[in-house]
């Protein structure tokens, strides 16, 4: 056998540990209660849903149609979401048009919850029994949809948002998404 | 029989059942339905306990879930649109059994392949032995 297979051989188990160890390192830094969305570049789901405030009235797709729209799904119960509160603050104060989703939650606490803590929502729909959101892929509270004017969602975050997600990732897209409606 | 104690222990620990799957859901339409109810909710992930299926699940999600599957169930949708109206909204990780596809190829194969690699190996080393062997037999006269 020449020198250069013996050398080969010897290597190869050393280079499959080298891999697997690759592998596994990869492994450690990956959050497996984060699953991507595969709606991401679709059509947003349909949405037919009463308002908070004036629960007459529905929020449908159309709301989004001709502008670059958040879609936050929170609850009053939901202590990550007062952990997101301030970042919803910060993004709606420089201009960003975000559409709550009330999650299985009680109407008088989400609008006392509103009241305490500064209204982030350009409107609050209400699924009330959590069932609009299944067709949304949602999972659980808070998850943050980034849409673009069509329609069509962008971007998905799953978990609380922030500052630093806000303002690195979210507002900058936001932005950018907003540019491609002002040039056609 | 002092082990009685244990075994008890652990057939207590494994009788975990379908529990959850008791709601006050009405009951579905016909007993295939029920039997296809079943499987179904053994084969989806609930997304929020990862290693539970939602017919075992106690999160409020899987409750859900049952229900949007009980929903379709009634309104006639074959199993296999059930799963893709799943799948379209949450990934196949919400499938316990992952679908046969390119990107899934090394993760169904990826087994018999390192079988295989195995298998090589061990019967190249097996014939450079017999050859060493072979050959030591043939340096050694017969007395």
């Amino acid at each position: 056998m020449t020198r250069v297979v013996r050398y080969a051989i010897f290597m190869l188990p050393v280079l499959l540990m080298a891999g697997l160890l690759g592998v596994l390192w990869a492994g450690l830094g990956h959050n497996p209660s984060i699953v991507p969305s595969p709606l991401i570049g679709k059509p947003a789901p349909a949405l037919m849903l009463p308002r908070l405030r004036h629960p007459s009235r529905t929020v449908n797709r159309s709301f989004f149609m001709g502008h670059v729209t958040l879609l936050n799904v929170w609850a009053s119960w939901c202590v990550s979401c007062r952990f997101e509160h301030p970042s919803l603050l910060w993004l709606e104060h420089r201009g960003v048009r975000i559409l709550g989703v009330d999650y299985k939650d009680q109407r008088a606490s989400a609008l006392v919850y509103l009241r305490e803590k500064g209204n982030p929502y350009r409107e609050v729909a209400y699924d009330k029994r959590g069932l609009t959101t299944i067709n949304w892929g949602v999972y659980g509270v808070p998850e943050t949809f980034v849409l673009g004017p069509h329609a069509i969602i962008r971007y998905k975050y799953i978990g609380p948002i922030t500052l630093r997600i806000a303002r690195r990732v979210i507002f900058p897209l936001v932005q950018r998404l907003d540019d491609e409606v002002r040039v056609p | 029989m002092k082990h009685m104690g244990i075994l008890f222990m652990v057939g207590l620990l494994s009788w975990t059942g379908r529990a959850w799957a008791i709601e006050n859901h009405p009951p579905l339409a016909s007993p295939v339905l029920e039997s296809r109810y079943e499987h179904l909710t053994e084969e989806i992930r609930c997304l929020v306990c990862q290693d539970q299926n939602i017919a075992n699940s106690p999160a409020p999600l899987a409750a859900d879930l049952r229900y949007e599957v009980r929903r379709m169930l009634q309104a006639g949708r074959s199993n296999r649109a059930i799963k893709a109206y799943l799948v379209d909204r949450y990934g196949d990780f919400i499938l316990f059994k992952p679908p046969l596809q390119p990107d899934t190829f090394l993760l169904w194969f990826g087994p018999f392949l390192a079988m295989g690699a195995g298998l090589i190996f061990i019967v190249f080393l097996v014939w450079r032995r017999y050859r060493t062997y072979r050959s030591e037999q043939i340096e050694v006269p017969a007395p």
